[in-house]
């Protein structure tokens, strides 16, 4: 087994409550996780956002930087109901893309919440 | 993720049960991955259940390449908690932040009026003599511990305790000369310079503070210091 970059476990629980409040009210609900971080990347690994379908959100995977793109994104797999990587980095070549001020990067797995 | 696995998770934490997340990037597959038992779609994957074991031992969440495809184990540990003896008033505000910062905290002292639901509403309280105390509640390394009365009849039993657990944090309120009579007597006591200088004394940051909120922030600060002491000098 190769190890990955691991982080002292950091726990976000109640960013699992609320998404387990949005499912009872009948919500969708998607999840996303900081799998990796490189840098300077704020959130450590483990840390979560819960996203429900009126894009209500909890919780963070960065400084706030990346929030609004990974709800968009949660929106889309709550609809598919594939889960997703998405990977983000420092914002150089394009002004307008979404990236970390930080200069770190982060990866982040995308799921809904399904029966 | 499944519902089930997500309710499933929600009791572990209630239950304060450990447990591993375990999920296959490339496929969305899950697994709970308990010491003895391991439950979901990734289960039967081979050097699954070793990983995550090892992943609960050591409380890391983190990413490993098993096979060539990445599974990402998330830890559900229970939490830190915080252990603090006398009920002082600088423990009111140290209990709240604390339990915001994620601790579970237990105010003990044997003194009712000082330890009542209504100086601490919400936290566990322990009305045992403080050595008792101390031992009724399984110092792990998961665990701080904080003597707030600088009274030496509770304090000193406790921190005999405190020094010969596996705290990763100890600290004592009290100036620097209260600080070195409690070593003079701890010595007395036979405990080793080693165990005692354990002891974060007096306790918290140098950060100038004065009212009991303000030095509550600072003992917060200091055991936070300790708790990724260890993660900074890997990067280091």
């Amino acid at each position: 087994m190769a190890t990955g970059d691991v982080n002292q476990g950091s726990q976000d629980d109640d960013v699992l409550n609320e998404a387990a409040n949005w499912l009872k009210e009948g919500k969708q609900v998607a999840l996303a996780t900081v799998v990796s971080s490189w840098g300077s990347s704020p959130r450590p690994p483990g840390s979560q956002l819960a996203v429900s379908e009126d894009s209500t959100f909890v919780g963070s995977v960065s400084g706030g930087c990346i929030e609004g793109a990974v709800v968009t994104e949660a929106l889309e797999v709550m609809k598919s109901g594939n889960p997703k990587i998405l990977e983000y980095g420092v914002t150089n070549e394009l002004a307008w893309e979404v990236g970390l001020a930080c200069g770190g990067q982060v990866k982040v797995f995308v799921e809904a919440l399904q029966e | 993720m499944k519902t089930a696995i997500l309710d499933q998770i929600l009791q572990d934490q209630e239950a304060k049960t450990p447990v591993a997340l375990a999920t296959e990037l490339a496929t969305g597959d899950q697994a709970l991955i308990y010491y003895d038992s391991a439950k979901g779609d990734l289960a039967n994957k081979p050097g699954i259940l070793e990983a995550a074991r090892r992943a609960i031992q050591d409380d890391k969440t983190g990413t490993v390449t098993i096979d060539n495809g990445e599974v990402f184990f998330q830890t559900f540990n229970p939490p830190l908690r915080m252990l603090i003896v006398g009920a002082v008033h600088i423990a009111q505000p140290l209990s709240r932040m604390a339990s915001v910062v994620g601790y579970d905290v237990t105010v003990v002292d044997p003194r009712q009026s000082f330890a009542s639901p209504e100086r601490f509403p919400g936290i566990a309280l322990n009305h045992e003599w403080p050595d008792d105390g101390l031992r009724e509640l399984d110092i792990d390394r998961r665990t701080a511990i904080v003597t707030l009365t600088h009274d030496p009849k509770l304090d000193d039993p406790a921190l005999g305790v405190a020094i010969r657990s596996e705290a990763f944090y100890i600290g004592a309120l009290g100036s620097r000369g209260t600080h070195a009579g409690r070593v003079e007597r701890l010595k007395g006591e036979g405990f080793t310079e080693t165990e005692i200088s354990r002891i974060n004394g007096p306790v918290g940051l140098n950060i100038g503070a004065i009212s009991p909120a303000e030095i509550a922030v600072s003992i917060l600060g200091e055991v936070t210091d300790w708790l990724h002491a260890k993660e900074k000098k890997a990067a280091a």
